[in-house]
């Protein structure tokens, strides 16, 4: 293959090569393999599989590819660049295959749910109390233009996860400064601690019936248990309180790892100045870890942005927009999302309400991902400043 | 404004830990006072309990008596926050505050307090306070630039305007050159010696060419071995501590033959 054909694995057993680029390999050999085992894989692909696909392609081809690289190494250069060259193919394979999943996720939606943006952006600002399954059906079967929309999960989505940080954040932060700050590292601090890491295992679903049950039992012992009253139960500040569990834990763990990572030195050159411990935490402490204080809260939103089971327990979900949170039923987007693929609005035309699921997937994973990117715009506006010279 | 420390049968522990056994030190006022011995002999230890910065680590106290012009900071109902605007500190590695420009560095201590003062009181404080630290003509110009931004020696000089700007009566030193360049010691070292007309200064040091050079009297503390107590050893005018030492422990350790 190269121009220098060396074999021997063993160099101590040789005389010192001549030249400082014996038992290189051309930077061509991985191209040309690679082409190869495209070419043999598509083979392959198409003798052994019924019909070709490319995903029998893929694989056989990177089986080919690595082996091939493998074998090819080991005869031209030695074992240890052999060894070497496959677990670095190796380790490339499992970071593609792990995107695989990932690029799926984001083309489906994108594919099934952005047509129906496009042709019909009155989806993002109606909700559902004038659509019917007559409506659905004149859009399935006479091809009239797709009735209703999902303003209403996006508001009561965005209602919801709003009063889940109002409520968590402030907990969360405190409990993370008490548990970094104050405690010690007593056993009181150890036990917060080890119930945290719990919380983080709970199912949703529990969170969302502890949600229910809470709120129940305040309600039933303070305004009574009739029928009106508990049906006060279900509403926006109940599933707020659901999705609050879930992210306490999170809130905590990140801004505790957050501001233990703060130097010790700063917190000891403030008290060498005078300054009080509480203010020490809010003007040096806090500021200087705020910027991954606020991508880890960021990033506690967005994962309980997605949540289904505990809001539909909690809030239930209506076909009209509902501004309050604290009275009546809301519908959260994911619970949107669920109800128009399970129980479409017309049974028997379900391409309408499959239709609108698909738009509000998307708008659900646009807004998760904007949250994503505010974290990080966030910590980079936070930073401390590095130099200025 | 330089005030007198005598510490009194002074003990420092680490939880069960006696880490400082018995010391008793009369620290004059206007004058620089350098701590040497050994790794471990309680130096830094014994430095942090003069502002009551020792019991910041979790289970660390002192028994005994620390008198700051005759004042015990250790008597009951005392405040260690007011005693620590008294007695600043200056740390081995410089700390400027990340967050803050240069100018606030300065500031720090009436900032973090929330003290309100006006726009041209800041500004003569922060002048004062760097020119009193000699970095006023190096950072002038830059004063809303970053504190992180400066070099190693020149961050060491803000820490030291910063402890200077809330006009304590003792400035504490521990090992204030160790992170710092010759050139940079230097500048630190002519500080020292001009900080001494106005303020009492302690510093602790391994170097004890540094010693030699900047202080008016010396202490050396010594440890028996790990575990044991560190304890002070001699305490007496620099030059009689280098050139005539009293007891055989600071005579080895001076001369190079010991530890």
């Amino acid at each position: 293959m190269s121009a220098n054909t060396m074999t021997d694995d063993k160099p101590a057993a040789q005389a010192p090569a001549r030249s400082l680029t014996a038992g290189q390999m051309p930077r061509w050999v991985w191209s040309v393999t690679a082409g190869g085992a495209l070419a043999v894989g598509a083979g392959l692909a198409a003798v052994l599989g019924e019909g070709f696909s490319v995903a029998g392609w893929a694989i056989f081809s990177a089986v080919l590819f690595i082996l091939g690289m493998y074998v090819i190494t080991w005869r031209v250069q030695n074992r240890r660049r052999a060894v070497d060259g496959l677990w670095r193919n190796l380790v490339w394979a499992a970071f593609l295959l792990a995107l695989v999943p990932l690029i799926s996720v984001l083309w489906t939606v994108l594919a099934q749910g952005l047509p129906t943006l496009l042709s019909n952006p009155g989806v993002l600002i109606y909700d559902m109390s004038t659509t019917n399954g007559a409506t659905d059906i004149a859009t399935q079967q006479d091809g009239a233009r797709l009735s209703g929309g999902f303003v209403h999960g996006l508001i009561g989505t965005v209602m919801i996860t709003l009063l889940a940080t109002l409520i968590s954040v402030p907990i969360g932060l405190m409990a993370s400064v008490y548990l970094v700050e104050y405690s010690r590292g007593g056993w009181f601090a150890r036990a917060i601690t080890f119930f945290v890491d719990v919380m983080t295992g709970i199912p949703s679903i529990v969170a969302g019936l502890f949600a229910f049950a809470a709120v129940q039992l305040f309600i039933t012992t303070f305004i009574g248990d009739g029928p009106a009253q508990l049906q006060m139960v279900k509403m926006g500040l109940s599933a707020a309180i659901a999705l609050s569990v879930l992210m306490i834990p999170v809130v905590v763990r990140s801004t505790e790892e957050m501001l233990r990572v703060v130097p010790n030195e700063l917190r000891e050159a403030s008290y060498a100045l005078g300054v009080r411990k509480w203010r020490t935490i809010m003007k040096v402490v806090l500021p200087t870890s705020i910027s991954g204080i606020a991508s880890g809260v960021t990033l506690a939103i967005a994962r309980v942005t997605g949540e289904t089971a505990p809001i539909l327990v909690t809030a239930g979900f209506i076909a009209s927009t509902n501004w309050n949170p604290f009275s009546e039923w809301m519908t959260a987007l994911p619970v949107f999302i669920y109800r128009q693929l399970v129980n479409p609005t017309a049974p028997s035309a379900a391409d309408p309400s499959q239709m609108r699921a698909w738009a509000a997937a998307l708008v659900l994973i646009l807004i998760v991902m904007l949250l994503n990117l505010l974290a990080r715009i966030i910590a980079r506006a936070f930073a401390p400043k590095k130099t200025g010279r | 404004m330089a005030k007198r420390i005598d510490a009194v049968d002074l003990n420092v522990y680490y939880g069960k830990f006696l880490a400082v056994e018995d010391v008793n030190i009369k620290i004059e006022p206007r004058s620089v006072t350098a701590f040497i011995g050994p790794s471990g002999c309680g130096k830094t230890t014994f430095l942090r309990t003069i502002n009551r910065m020792h019991e910041v680590l979790p289970g660390a106290y002192a028994e005994g008596e620390i008198l700051l012009d005759g004042e015990n900071i250790y008597g009951p109902g005392v405040d260690p926050v007011n005693v620590r605007a008294e007695v600043g500190m200056v740390f081995q590695r410089p700390n400027p505050f990340p967050t803050m420009s240069i100018r606030e560095n300065v500031l720090a201590g009436y900032r973090l307090n929330g003290t309100r003062m006006s726009k041209s009181d800041a500004d003569a404080i922060v002048e004062k306070s760097l020119r009193g630290a000699n970095l006023w003509n190096e950072v002038k110009d830059r004063l809303d630039k970053p504190g992180s931004g400066l070099s190693g020696g020149q961050q060491q000089r803000l820490c030291i305007a910063r402890t200077v700007a809330v006009e304590p009566s003792v400035i504490l030193m521990d090992e204030p050159c160790s992170a710092l360049d010759p050139i940079s010691t230097l500048a630190v070292e002519d500080l020292i010696n001009e900080l001494k007309e106005n303020y009492t200064v302690v510093i602790v040091t391994h170097n004890m060419q540094q010693a030699a050079r900047v202080a008016d009297r010396t202490a050396f503390f010594n440890i028996q071995g790990t575990g044991k107590p560190g304890k002070l050893i001699e305490y007496d005018d620099t030059i009689n501590i280098f050139q005539n030492p009293q007891n055989e422990q600071t005579q080895n350790y001076v001369s190079g033959r010991f530890g």
